[in-house]
């Protein structure tokens, strides 16, 4: 990105007040996804879209920094998360990708159900957001050169 | 609502048929853009429009008379989902293409053709 | 290891790959070590589905224990099973020629995970039952082929991989209208559903619209003509592996998918629009094979060759009879292998001449004569002479054309033989025979031996497909009847339904 230090100081400020916000709201719509609207896509969208926000009001160096991982391990662990995701029903000996869930009541919390279709929703969640960073930070790049 | 949908696919594939054919690299990637939209609109249309509730069932109720078709729905942002991916793909390589031919033109693409 | 278990492993073990690839990129090494593990043992699972299928029949798996026909299935019959271990052959092929060949650019920039992500929608395409999943893994090996095309950079690469991609969407936009106006029509999209629910639909206009569309976005993924024009345009630009891997599988998805629907959703027996099947394999093997006259780089003689044989195969379709497709299926079998190996020859070449173009090539008979022998085995099994695995699919599907009395299609047949024929002798006589034009070093490296390995193992195979042409014939024989009588398909994915 071309050295801009003009930006303004409204998206600047806006920018540091949105950001956490995105972030945990690409988080909620991740958990809810499974019987409501919402899942790993569009949970990946949201929180990439927070990335780039920042990208836009500093750099992409400081976007780089702030997700501290490489966009290339995201996509790559994310993928590996959902590939896991499916196997897991065949270890207990059950057919490829079906859905194994496991109760738990947690202090303070009450009942929370776990399984493999949120471990799913999580891969796709990591692998969208690192395609969709991977692919904005190397168009970005070219700018600077 | 059936044949205002139809005409918005017709246009919408007249849409991008012209601009596909169009010698500008860009309004290329457009016109792919509008062909998937219309394929998508085509799904929706042809699988039967409902007025009624959105396939989503509250826990311990039974299944009202008629709910919209949720495989309709599914297949549809699966596509776009697709498309969405192959598109951000489209630009960075019209992006790269017009880096190394340096014109936004489809006449200066004719090297490997021959 | 059930063989219902078995189909999910040459889909896994590409994503598992691809995956492992991908978190590993920091390392080069790791990456070879995983693509070659992974390739072995794609071929190890392949060969144990096909021995499998061939003992127990089709097997099916429902994903996530959703039942067919609300589920998503994975169905492998014989032509699926068949296809994924020839993926497999091609897939170890390339990944050995790979490492021997590739520079560092390429392999830092993702060139295996996107090898093996390639793969896996390859061989999901082959085996899924479902119509909507077939275009997601269309898709999965589209973006991957993207990707790859455009490896390095070139000018050339843009320029051929805008007209790939262009024509490539045009074709999923197609594919997908006409799913959509397959499940408005049947409220189905399992294959084997809808092979029950269109046979209900036989008088409506719609079932020609929806299979002509059919037709047109999977003749344009097999490269058929009229609708062939990005594949000689692009399939010359990327590294040779590449072209090598888009040569053996790409195409052929798309006539996997053509012998798929139009046995099993549109049987042609009597279908309206075999006749624009057949008049498009003829037109599709003379026009490929008079591009091929005209070319004179390497590379791009075998793109336009690529589409004369997809004729022969779309031929074996449009006849339709228990021997043509039996032909069909063995010229796919031949096909997929020769193909490859003959761009691989053509990538030794290079590095032995220094080119790819005829006019600057030439002597290499003298300086390699190894080299003559490995590009001579292919060269005559594409032409189709006896004894080498070309020859039987040819003589299969001639015989079978002249059973059906199509005389012109049997002659067009004949004389694209005779012109593939003149198209080898003229990369003999231009590569191998003539003196070389200048004694300059070609300034590459010359060939490593795990280049000549993959074209070795290629050579030894097509030699051994044609000297055992009998199992394989029988392997065809069972493949063509499960096509041609589908409800042992149907069956084995909705379960015996009234």
């Amino acid at each position: 990105m071309k050295p801009v230090p003009e930006h303004s100081l409204i998206l600047r400020v806006t920018g540091l007040f949105i950001l956490p916000l995105l972030i945990l709201f690409s988080l909620f719509l991740l958990l809810r996804g499974h019987n409501e609207p919402g899942g790993g896509f569009i949970a990946g969208l949201v929180a990439a879209s927070a990335v780039a926000l920042h990208m836009f009001f500093t750099s992409v160096e400081a976007a780089r920094r702030m997700i501290a991982v490489d966009p290339r391990d995201l996509i790559g662990w994310g993928l590996l998360i959902a590939i896991a995701s499916g196997l897991a029903p065949i270890l207990s000996g059950r057919p490829f990708m079906e859905a194994r869930w496991i109760e738990m009541t947690v202090p303070a919390f009450g009942l929370v159900k776990a399984g493999t279709p949120l471990l799913f929703d999580l891969g796709v969640y990591l692998v969208v957001t690192g395609t969709v960073l991977a692919i904005l930070f190397s168009l970005a790049e070219d700018d600077v050169q | 609502m059936n044949t205002l949908l139809a005409i918005c696919v017709g246009v919408l594939y007249s849409a991008a048929i012209y601009l596909i054919l169009r010698r500008s690299i860009v309004k290329l990637v457009i016109g792919l853009v509008l062909l998937s939209n219309a394929s998508n609109l085509l799904i929706f249309t042809a699988s039967g429009l409902t007025r009624e509730a959105p396939p989503l069932i509250p826990e311990g109720e039974s299944m009202p008379a008629i709910v919209a078709d949720p495989l309709a729905q599914a297949l549809i942002l699966t596509a776009i989902v697709i498309g969405f991916g192959v598109l951000a793909f489209a630009v960075v390589l019209i992006r790269r293409a017009y880096e190394v031919v340096e014109a936004d033109d489809m006449d200066q693409m004719k090297g490997t053709d021959t | 290891m059930s063989t219902n278990t078995l189909i999910v492993l040459p889909l896994l073990i590409p994503l598992l790959a691809a995956a492992l690839c991908l978190a590993s990129w920091r390392s080069v090494l790791a990456q070879r070590l995983i693509s070659l593990v992974a390739v072995l043992g794609l071929l190890a699972a392949a060969v144990a589905l096909v021995h499998g299928i061939w003992q127990d029949g089709i097997a099916v798996l429902h994903l996530g224990n959703w039942k067919a026909p609300y589920g998503i299935v994975v169905v492998a019959d014989l032509l699926g099973a068949i296809m994924v271990l020839l993926a497999a052959i091609t897939a170890t092929a390339i990944a050995l020629y790979s490492l021997g060949s590739l520079e560092r650019a390429p392999e830092q920039f993702g060139y295996y995970p996107l090898m093996h992500l390639l793969i896996a929608g390859v061989c999901g395409a082959f085996l899924t039952g479902d119509i909507f999943n077939l275009y997601v893994w269309f898709e999965v090996m589209l973006v991957a082929s993207f990707a790859l095309l455009i490896l390095g950079g070139e000018r050339a690469q843009m320029e051929g991989a805008i007209k790939y991609v262009t024509l490539n969407l045009v074709s999923s936009a197609l594919f997908l209208a006409a799913i959509g106006l397959l499940y408005g029509l049947t409220g189905t999209l399992n294959m084997a559903d809808l092979a029950v629910k269109l046979a209900d639909h036989q008088d409506n206009p719609m079932v020609e619209v929806v299979a002509g569309l059919f037709l047109v976005a999977f003749g344009i993924k097999a490269g058929v003509f009229p609708l062939f024009f990005w594949l000689p345009a692009s399939y010359h630009t990327p590294r040779i592996a590449v072209s090598s891997l888009f040569a053996g599988l790409l195409t052929k998805v798309g006539v996997y998918a053509l012998f798929r629907t139009f046995s099993l959703m549109f049987p042609l027996d009597e279908f309206v629009l075999r006749p624009v099947l057949l008049a498009m394999a003829g037109a599709t093997m003379l026009v490929g094979v008079l591009g091929a006259a005209a070319q004179f780089e390497f590379r791009r003689i075998l793109s336009f060759h690529i589409i004369s044989q997809i004729g022969y195969m779309v031929m074996a379709l449009a006849l339709f009879t228990p021997l043509a497709l039996i032909g069909g299926i063995f010229y796919i079998i031949h096909h997929i292998i020769v193909k490859s190996n003959l761009f691989l020859v053509a990538g030794l070449t290079y590095r032995l001449g220094g080119s790819y173009e005829l006019k600057a090539l030439g002597g290499l008979y003298k300086r390699a004569p190894w080299l003559a022998v490995v590009f001579l085995i292919p060269a005559f099994s594409l032409a189709g002479l006896p004894p080498l695995s070309g020859f039987f699919g040819k003589f299969i599907l001639i015989r079978a054309g002249v059973d059906a009395g199509s005389w012109a299609l049997v002659t067009v047949a004949l004389i694209v033989g005779l012109l593939t024929l003149y198209s080898m002798t003229k990369i003999w006589a231009e590569v191998f025979w003539k003196p070389a034009p200048s004694e300059a070093d070609p300034g590459v490296p010359p060939p490593g031996s795990l280049m000549i390995l993959p074209v070795a193992m290629l050579c030894v195979l097509t030699v051994a497909i044609g000297i055992g042409a009998e199992p394989v014939y029988r392997l065809s024989e069972r493949t063509a009847a499960q096509l041609l009588d589908p409800s042992g398909y149907i069956n084995a994915v909705l379960g015996d339904q009234p």
